[in-house]
């Protein structure tokens, strides 16, 4: 049966030279990299080489700057409730956007149950935050700035060069999520401006169970996970080697290749778009047209008049792996936080579909994708009573309302 | 032989995917529709009873999840053949244990079924108000 993968953004296949490089580290080299002894300077050189990789990748010229953590949801709680609780005497308001991932609005809702108070900037109907509002939003107790480089859902790149400056100008830390950007999109924490930055290796061919947070010297953060005093104290607990190894090679490897599957990528993109919005009636992308504020690899839709976990179970059963932002496949029945902060109509936010694209989807794939998703939902349309009521004229279509 | 990954079970997912009285009925004698897109699931049921007061066939539409289009399709093959009264008396916990169950976050689904047969009867009922008097004074003597 044809398998295709198109949810690049949930997880990706580590490479192989990234697991030949891992596979020392488990049985051979195992010592723990707080350890005196040869086993564990050798685990403890490399973690220093997998630092230079990392921030090398994002042009830092400080590899000390580099926390190690479990993985991309902790590195942006460090990033987050390290800086409130390190910053705390200085001021209790913190600024984000109505789109972040869960692990930023999560912990920054935690804050506020604990004294800390927050606003949260809008994004527009294509997912943007405009400078200016966050720029508005600073009041004298703020003490962090912290968006997404591209967003999770609907891949809009953010304006972060501009709200560094921003940041910048009022001298408050600013931590930039690039657990969905890093690998794909160009990052320069000098020129962003960037106090925090978050990466996230298993969305680049790198192994899950690590996590990054590059500190600028200036960026101040207290530890959320004690013990002992790896990472330079800022996280305990022992360093994953194997993980960290591969990532770091990931990473590496995500920078060399990066415009080649990018361009890649681009491509299938826009043929994916082009195939269903010429194959599907109403039928609309969410977030901005394929181009340079949009990341390269996602492609978000939404198709009228049917639900989402029906298309993506009709996907699966068509060897077709994808992802939907509807509530009824979230397990809190929630529709994505991004698809209401945009202010999607709840019946096209149920019925959305997320297809990220990555480096081995082949021109093949698009077009069988194209063709299954094309029946998949006529069917699930036959099915519908909204379809029939639509057909009959008795409701209208949002989307055609729309390009009126 | 290849494992199968499933959200739901085997009976959930063959009614998912090979749905059973898919459809509208021509002059159903009783039609249902309950929920609301902004939930995230609508459910049609239509039914064609005969004169002594049997469910002689039955059909679904809905918009919805995986569990929602199971739980329409066998809430239909519950109610076919039954009375009036016996298909009153088709629950949500009967749908749930037909389809050998359904993850906690999805008993909604079965639910809807439910209330979209009981639609499905009552504008019969109300259409035929004889046969309403009938199932009350049944129901009373039971």
């Amino acid at each position: 049966m044809t398998k295709v993968y198109l949810d690049s953004q949930s997880s990706t296949p580590v490479l192989p030279e990234v697991y030949e490089a891992m596979l020392p580290w488990f049985s051979q080299y195992y010592g723990n990299a707080s350890a005196m002894h040869e086993q564990g300077l050798r685990a403890r050189a490399a973690l220093d080489q997998a630092r230079k990789q990392f921030s090398e990748a994002i042009q830092s010229s400080d590899p000390e700057g580099v926390i190690f953590t479990s993985c991309g949801t902790e590195a942006n709680n460090l990033a987050v409730k390290g800086s409130a609780y390190a910053l705390q005497h200085k001021g209790r308001h913190i600024i984000i956007s109505t789109a972040e991932h869960p692990s930023v609005e999560n912990s920054v809702a935690f804050l506020e149950r604990h004294g800390f108070s927050a606003t949260r900037v809008p994004v527009n109907s294509e997912g943007f935050i405009d400078p200016a509002d966050i720029q508005a939003a600073i009041t004298p107790e703020t003490i962090l700035i912290a968006t997404h480089y591209a967003n999770h859902d609907i891949g809009t790149i953010q304006p972060v060069t501009q709200i560094g400056a921003i940041a910048q100008e009022h001298n408050i830390q600013y931590f930039i999520d690039a657990t969905f950007s890093a690998g794909w999109l160009p990052i320069n924490v000098e020129e962003m401006n960037a106090s925090l930055v978050s990466i996230s290796p298993h969305r680049f061919y790198g192994p899950k169970g690590v996590g990054v947070l590059h500190k600028n010297r200036k960026a101040r953060i207290n530890s959320i996970i004690h013990g002992g005093i790896q990472e330079n104290n800022r996280r305990s607990g022992t360093e994953n080697i194997p993980a960290i190894v591969g990532g770091g090679l990931a990473m590496e490897l995500a920078e060399k290749k990066r415009e080649k599957r990018v361009s890649r990528v681009k491509v299938l993109q826009e043929k994916l778009w082009k195939g269903l919005s010429e194959s599907i009636s109403y039928i609309q992308l969410n977030g901005p047209r394929p181009g340079e504020n949009r990341h390269p690899a996602n492609l978000n839709v939404s198709t009228e008049f049917i639900e989402g976990e029906g298309q993506l179970l009709l996907c699966n059963a068509a060897g077709i792996a994808v992802a939907s932002g509807s509530s009824c496949v979230s397990k809190n029945l929630k529709s994505s936080p991004t698809l209401t902060a945009i202010g999607l109509h709840i019946t096209l936010a149920q019925g959305n579909i997320i297809f990220s694209l990555g480096k081995d989807n082949t021109f093949e794939q698009i077009e069988y994708v194209v063709a299954s998703f094309t029946k998949i939902v006529e069917r699930l349309r036959q099915m519908s009573p909204m379809w029939e009521d639509f057909q009959k004229g008795n409701i209208s279509s949002v989307i055609a309302g729309k390009e009126k | 032989m290849a494992e199968e990954y499933n959200p739901y079970n085997p009976i959930v997912m063959d009614h998912f995917l090979n749905p059973r009285n898919m459809g509208d009925l021509e002059d159903a004698d009783g039609i249902g529709e309950v929920g609301a897109a902004a939930c995230g699931d609508i459910m049609k049921i239509s039914l064609k009873i005969s004169d002594d007061g049997r469910i002689s066939d039955a059909r679904f539409k809905t918009f919805g999840c995986g569990s929602a289009i199971a739980s329409s399709s066998m809430a239909t093959e519950l109610v076919k053949g039954k009375t009036i009264e016996e298909a009153l008396k088709v629950t949500n916990k009967n749908v749930v244990d037909a389809l050998g169950g359904l993850p906690p976050v999805k008993i909604h689904c079965s639910v809807l079924a439910e209330e979209a047969i009981k639609a499905a009867l009552e504008d019969y009922l109300k259409r035929h108000p004889e046969k309403a008097a009938m199932v009350a004074t049944n129901s009373h003597s039971a």
